[in-house]
């Protein structure tokens, strides 16, 4: 399932509405200022698109035809997508292959959110499963964890190192909402949610926005940045601790993850591979998920994470960053523009214009998302 | 159910050989389109667990509350998500299954289940 890049597509701009909580704003406000923003870069206005793809999972009907409409650029074909915490990846996916295919020369995609606050309720449960008290998200986040802990040989302790790399990183990110650093032993005396999960080993649910300009390359300027393999992919059935949060599962150790799927087929596209990635921006829902994700994109084996730890092989600085930005423990989580948060994140480094946390020389960056569905999506993009 | 005794009725597929919770058209693991109906057995073991504090959207039952997964006795393995109880829940831990009554939105009685030590 591998094809998607074919043409040359490339991000001529980029913007962002911080993620965090914004008393009087609207998700469409926040949505207007991050496409404002993209296509300011980009250099062209809302009447130059020839489509828009937009990811938003709580942002109601018509939620990208709102900013567009605030922006008079109505009268091209606009889409919602909804694939949970993949839905920008999905509008990405959507929008490469809309220009790969030789339909479109140039197109917006943006993701916006405003999420309710607390514990994220989703209509994917029955209300029987509600009301049965078989919904919990944090716990099933929990049980992966514990998994993970036996499986890979880690403790808590790792998990709260994951937290202290990506709230260090938060600190030099303007667009994050927690921007203070932690130490370990602060992430685990915090208040347990669901054991081992301490409430800073969870992402929070919040608000922003963030937005992108794909256009057709090859025109000589040579300048943007390239989506070298993008896939998004669901889950196969199997695994009781699958982000489709069945009630059963079977053994599962053959049963592939929709990050795997998602990442063979990226790397498959691009002709890369794990070893010429140079930063990452990985879904860390939890301290665990970002743990797991190492070793679904290949950065590790399974198993070889607290090594990874050990030497500060993912901070900045060392061969593999992960989460330059803080990831989503520091700027929590817009479902919709969670995705292209990551991407904007990438792009930037590429481009080596990001201060205080560049990661010298990056030419290779990679961004993954994982959650309801479950879906996945994996995007490579090269300089 | 039967007084306190209840069972789980899952799914069976001869064709794939595999069992599923609750029972469903097709095989939810193979897509075989030869489910019968079966009474899951009634005992298991713990391999996950960890313990609910905050109550969930439209969840208005007491917190906190155990919730992990269990194996259900039998081969090939069948796993499922249950909530749990009892002092001696941990990974490997023989648990029972037994009826469970929680409270609906309007304070109505919802009957569910639970697994036990």
């Amino acid at each position: 399932m591998t094809p998607v890049p074919r043409g040359d597509v490339r991000i001529s701009g980029v913007g962002m509405h911080p993620f965090g909580r914004f008393e009087g704003l609207t998700g469409t406000d926040m949505g207007v200022a991050a496409v404002r923003s993209a296509l300011d870069e980009a250099g062209i206005g809302a009447r130059q698109v020839q489509a828009a793809f937009c990811g938003t999972a709580y942002g109601g009907v018509a939620a990208g035809h709102r900013v567009l409409g605030a922006l008079a650029g109505t009268g091209i074909p606009i889409v919602d997508v909804e694939a949970g915490c993949a839905s920008g990846g999905a509008a990405l996916q959507l929008g490469t292959a809309s220009i790969a295919s030789g339909q479109y020369d140039r197109v917006l995609v943006f993701g916006l959110e405003k999420m309710p606050k607390g514990v994220i309720r989703s209509s994917f449960f029955a209300p029987w499963q509600e009301a049965a008290g078989l919904s919990p998200a944090p716990a099933y986040f929990a049980l992966r964890a514990q998994r993970l802990l036996l499986d890979a040989g880690l403790t808590r302790q790792h998990l709260a190192q994951v937290v202290v790399k990506n709230r260090r990183n938060g600190v030099d990110n303007p667009d994050a909402m927690f921007r203070t650093p932690v130490t370990v032993e602060e992430v685990l005396a915090a208040r347990m949610i669901c054991d081992p999960l301490t409430l800073f080993m969870l992402c929070s649910p919040n608000e922003g926005a963030a937005a992108l300009v794909l256009e057709r390359g090859g025109d000589g300027s040579g300048d943007g940045i390239r989506v070298a393999g993008i896939s998004l992919r669901s889950h196969l059935p199997g695994n009781v601790l699958g982000e489709d949060s069945p009630l059963c599962g079977i053994e599962d150790s053959s049963i592939t993850s929709p990050t795997e799927l998602a990442a063979t087929d990226a790397y498959e596209q691009a002709g890369l591979g794990p070893s010429d990635v140079d930063v990452v921006e990985c879904q860390d829902t939890d301290s665990g998920r970002e743990l797991l994700a190492w070793a679904e994109l290949g950065l590790c084996g399974a198993g070889d994470q607290a090594r990874l730890l050990a030497d500060g092989s993912t901070l900045i600085g060392g061969p593999i960053p992960v989460n330059p930005s803080g990831g989503l423990l520091s700027k929590g989580e817009p479902l919709g523009a969670s995705a292209l948060g990551q991407v904007v994140e990438i792009v930037r480094q590429l481009r080596g214009t990001v201060t205080d946390r560049q990661v010298p020389g990056a030419r290779v960056g990679l961004s993954h998302v994982i959650g309801r569905g479950a879906n996945a999506c994996v995007t490579i993009l090269t300089r | 159910m039967d007084g306190d005794r209840i069972t789980l009725l899952g799914g069976w597929s001869p064709s794939s050989g595999l069992r599923h919770f609750p029972r469903a058209v097709v095989c939810p693991f193979t897509g075989a389109d030869d489910v019968e109906a079966v009474d899951l057995p009634r005992s298991g073991t713990v391999l996950l667990h960890t313990e609910v504090v905050l109550a969930p959207p439209g969840y208005f039952g007491p917190v906190p509350y155990g919730f992990g997964v269990v194996e259900l006795d039998g081969s090939p393995p069948l796993r499922i998500v249950t909530r749990l109880q009892g002092d001696d829940i941990h990974p490997g831990a023989r648990v029972v299954l037994a009826a469970e009554e929680v409270p609906d939105a309007d304070g109505n009685p919802l009957a569910t289940w639970v697994f036990r030590s």
